[in-house]
């Protein structure tokens, strides 16, 4: 027997043609899934109420994998099995790994060289974080069902607005692993701002504060028709709520003058003392941080608001100082943002909501549940991308934007920007490129990501080749390089010889990924070294166009020197010497006009070898011939 | 017979309508199609239309048009869980037979 249901007026639907589609919060250290249900977005609990799962997966003994809850428990007696903030492994390679959390696993990398995605040894064997995460997947799309009562046609997947393109590979194969239907990946701020309605504004510059258990993020995000661009992202991904925990557990630890370090098990109860004392003090003044040793030993302290205040206001500035540079990078006073939304349980403390307050003039939005929100807002999409929507609400489709430039390598090592920064997704973008020596027949690719104007400062993200070019003379070949993004930021690249029909492509599943806030830095970098990046272009372009002029005179040279005296040949060898000097140096305008020197003085030359041409091609044919 | 509400059905109405922020009750209705001949149709009603035969259980609303009436005269909606699915369910005395599925039915 089918339960039903309210829909909104107007758009029941029609029996056996609703899809279930469900949103999902896949976080470092808890994951939720959500839905839209009676018309309302809604998280699903478990059959105990509880609507986050820890992101926790332990690779048992009996060969059992246990995930959530009952797998966070063996963190301490199986640290080795139970992995724990996966997230922060996605898409990496051991070579990216400079934290110490990661100390915590053993790592192994396929390739040996620790450049390939790295696998963490359990005694099941080497998993890889996209198995790990596809554990977690698979928990909540089996909630979702026995919860929805049937299969799910799709997911939209939340990922941090930081996250590459290896990063959200990793989480794609992670979903397809878990059987489902990927809709969309969506950005954590993005998602935020959506359950909040704020995309349903006709435009508006947001701010998304977001203190989770263990990572900080903070996003600016500027909507324009509908589309949402992320101007500037920072934070901290060693920050969140459980450090509040701990600098509570410290004070407890210090009061009772405590002499020898705690056993494991004794410094999981204070944990656990602490973190409920932190969340008392959400509500109440004061809170007392209790714990039952065993043997009838306890201990206890009180703690008041503004003792608590006073001990973790090192950790909210912290965080307000990552705000004020997201301010800086986007170009924004404070008074210029619209609406700050909070996210994470952390958020719920109230100095934290007093010191963005006092920031931004305004309270923050935090009607909905922060531990919710992104999930909520993901369900959104999903049930619009799924075809629910029946109003006019399947109009509004949300629109995502790039991070970063995407780009080809072109010849001096420079990089030629094909899908600008921000560009809204999908995109399909194509130039033309040609060879740059005569009867060249292949042409490496190789994709980049970065704002840089040099390739060695960009990401590389794919080389491949294109063979079979016809032999022609440089720049005849016309090489048509089109770049695709799909709407979930992944990126396919076409190279096509358009006279001869060859092609060649590849689709970006890049080896190992940026490092956290890589993003960032790298846009911070490009903008900071805007001026060098210039002069280093020039440079490189002059000595390209060096290089070239060199190269049709010496070969020129080698064909023709019966066309000139002694004296002329001698003179165009020592400008060839001059300028091939010249351009191992980094002078770009004295390479420049050596070029130009050079291509005066070989214009005679040149005019000498067109006169016998032509006249070799006209030799021994008659007028009518050749009119 | 007036078509009414249960308790838990009446409960649950209210939650929704408190989370989506409007609403004076909720619509009932059927409409023609699906694989065996109607359909139950669940919304929550923003207004209700002269014709319309309105009702009142544990103060909701239940608001439902003419034509169908005919249809769902006596039915009672309520409130159920299964296991971790929950949803509201149509017990209608006039019903004869549904699809598999149960999302429509014949009288």
């Amino acid at each position: 027997m089918a339960l039903f249901q309210i829909s909104e007026p107007g758009e029941s639907p029609e029996p056996h043609t609703r899809r279930l589609a469900v949103g999902i919060d896949l976080g470092t250290t808890n994951s939720l899934v959500a839905t839209i249900r009676n018309a309302v977005p809604e998280c699903l609990p478990d059959s105990d109420g509880r609507a986050m799962l820890p992101s926790a997966v332990q690779y048992a003994e009996d060969g059992e994998i246990v995930v959530g809850g009952a797998a966070l428990k063996h963190r301490g007696d199986d640290a080795l099995n139970t992995i724990t903030s996966v997230k922060r492994f996605m898409g990496r390679s051991v070579a990216d790994l400079r934290d110490e959390s990661a100390a915590r696993y053993q790592f192994t990398t396929p390739s040996g060289d620790g450049k390939g995605q790295l696998k963490i040894t359990t005694r099941q064997g080497a998993i890889s974080p996209i198995e790990v995460s596809s554990e977690i997947l698979k928990a909540l799309k089996r909630r979702a069902e026995e919860t929805l009562g049937g299969e799910l046609y799709g997911a939209v997947i939340t990922v941090p607005a930081y996250f590459d393109d290896a990063q959200r590979q990793a989480t794609k194969d992670a979903a397809q692993l878990a059987g489902l239907n990927v809709l969309r990946l969506l950005n954590e701020p993005t998602a935020a701002a959506v359950a909040y309605g704020l995309d349903q504004k006709a435009e508006g510059t947001f701010l998304i504060y977001d203190l989770g258990g263990g990572t900080f993020d903070v996003s600016i995000l500027r909507l324009t028709r509908g589309v949402f661009e992320v101007l500037a992202t920072a934070g901290d991904t060693h920050l969140g709520g459980d450090d509040f925990d701990a600098v509570l557990a410290k004070y407890a630890f210090d009061t009772w003058a405590l002499t020898r370090a705690l056993s494991p098990a004794g410094q999981a109860n204070l944990s656990a003392a602490a973190r409920a004392a932190k969340e008392t003090l959400s509500t109440e003044t004061s809170a007392t941080i209790k714990v039952n040793w065993g043997c009838g030993f306890d201990s206890s302290v009180d703690v008041s608001r503004e003792k608590f205040v006073e001990l973790s206001q090192p950790l909210v500035d912290k965080t307000l100082s990552a705000v004020k540079r997201t301010l800086r990078d986007a170009k924004l006073k404070a008074n210029e943002i619209d609406g700050v939304v909070l996210v994470g349980g952390a958020t719920r403390m109230p100095h934290v909501r007093a010191a963005l307050e006092s920031i931004f003039g305004k309270a923050p939005l935090a009607t909905m549940n922060p531990d919710e929100v992104v999930a909520l807002g993901a369900a959104i999409q999903a049930d619009q991308l799924a075809g629910n929507k029946t109003g006019d609400g399947d109009s509004h489709l949300l629109l995502d934007v790039i991070p970063l430039s995407l780009g080809m390598e072109t010849m001096g090592g420079l990089v030629e920007k094909i899908v600008p920064r921000n560009s809204t997704i999908p995109v399909a973008k194509a130039q033309e490129f040609t060879t740059f020596k005569d009867g060249q027949t292949a042409m490496a690719l190789h994709v980049l990501q970065g704002e840089r104007e040099l390739a060695s400062d960009c990401r590389s993200l794919a080389r491949f080749e294109l063979r079979g070019i016809p032999p022609m003379v440089a720049g005849a070949a016309r090489i048509r390089v089109t770049f695709q993004v799909d709407a979930d930021g992944l990126l396919s690249v076409a190279a096509l010889e358009t006279t001869s029909g060859v092609r060649a492509e590849v689709t970006v599943k890049p080896s190992y990924g940026l490092g956290d806030g890589e993003i960032a830095s790298m846009l911070q970098s490009a903008y900071a070294s805007a001026s060098t990046d210039m002069q280093a272009r020039a440079l490189a372009e002059a000595r390209v166009d060096a290089t070239a002029l060199v190269q049709a005179v010496t070969q020129a040279l080698a064909e023709d020197r019966a066309l000139l005296n002694d004296n002329e040949a001698a003179a165009l060898t020592s400008q060839i010497a001059f300028l091939k000097q010249l351009a191992e140096g980094s002078d770009h305008r004295a390479i420049v006009r050596a070029t130009e020197d050079l291509n005066r003085a070989s214009t005679d030359f040149a005019g000498r070898r067109m006169d016998k041409a032509v006249k070799k091609a006209l030799a021994g044919k008659t007028l009518d011939q050749i009119v | 017979m007036p078509v009414t509400l249960t308790q838990a059905a009446a409960n649950h109405v209210e939650k929704y309508i408190a989370k989506r922020g409007k609403g004076i009750g909720i619509r009932l209705g059927v409409k023609t199609t699906g694989c065996s001949g109607l359909a139950y149709k669940l919304e929550y009603a923003d207004d209700s239309l002269p014709e319309d035969i309105v009702s009142e259980s544990f103060g909701m609303k239940v608001i439902v048009d003419p034509k169908s009436f005919a249809v769902l005269d006596g039915t009672e909606l309520d409130f159920q869980k299964e296991g971790l699915n929950e949803g509201f369910k149509f017990n209608n005395p006039r019903e004869k037979a549904r699809c598999g599925c149960g999302e429509s039915f014949t009288v």
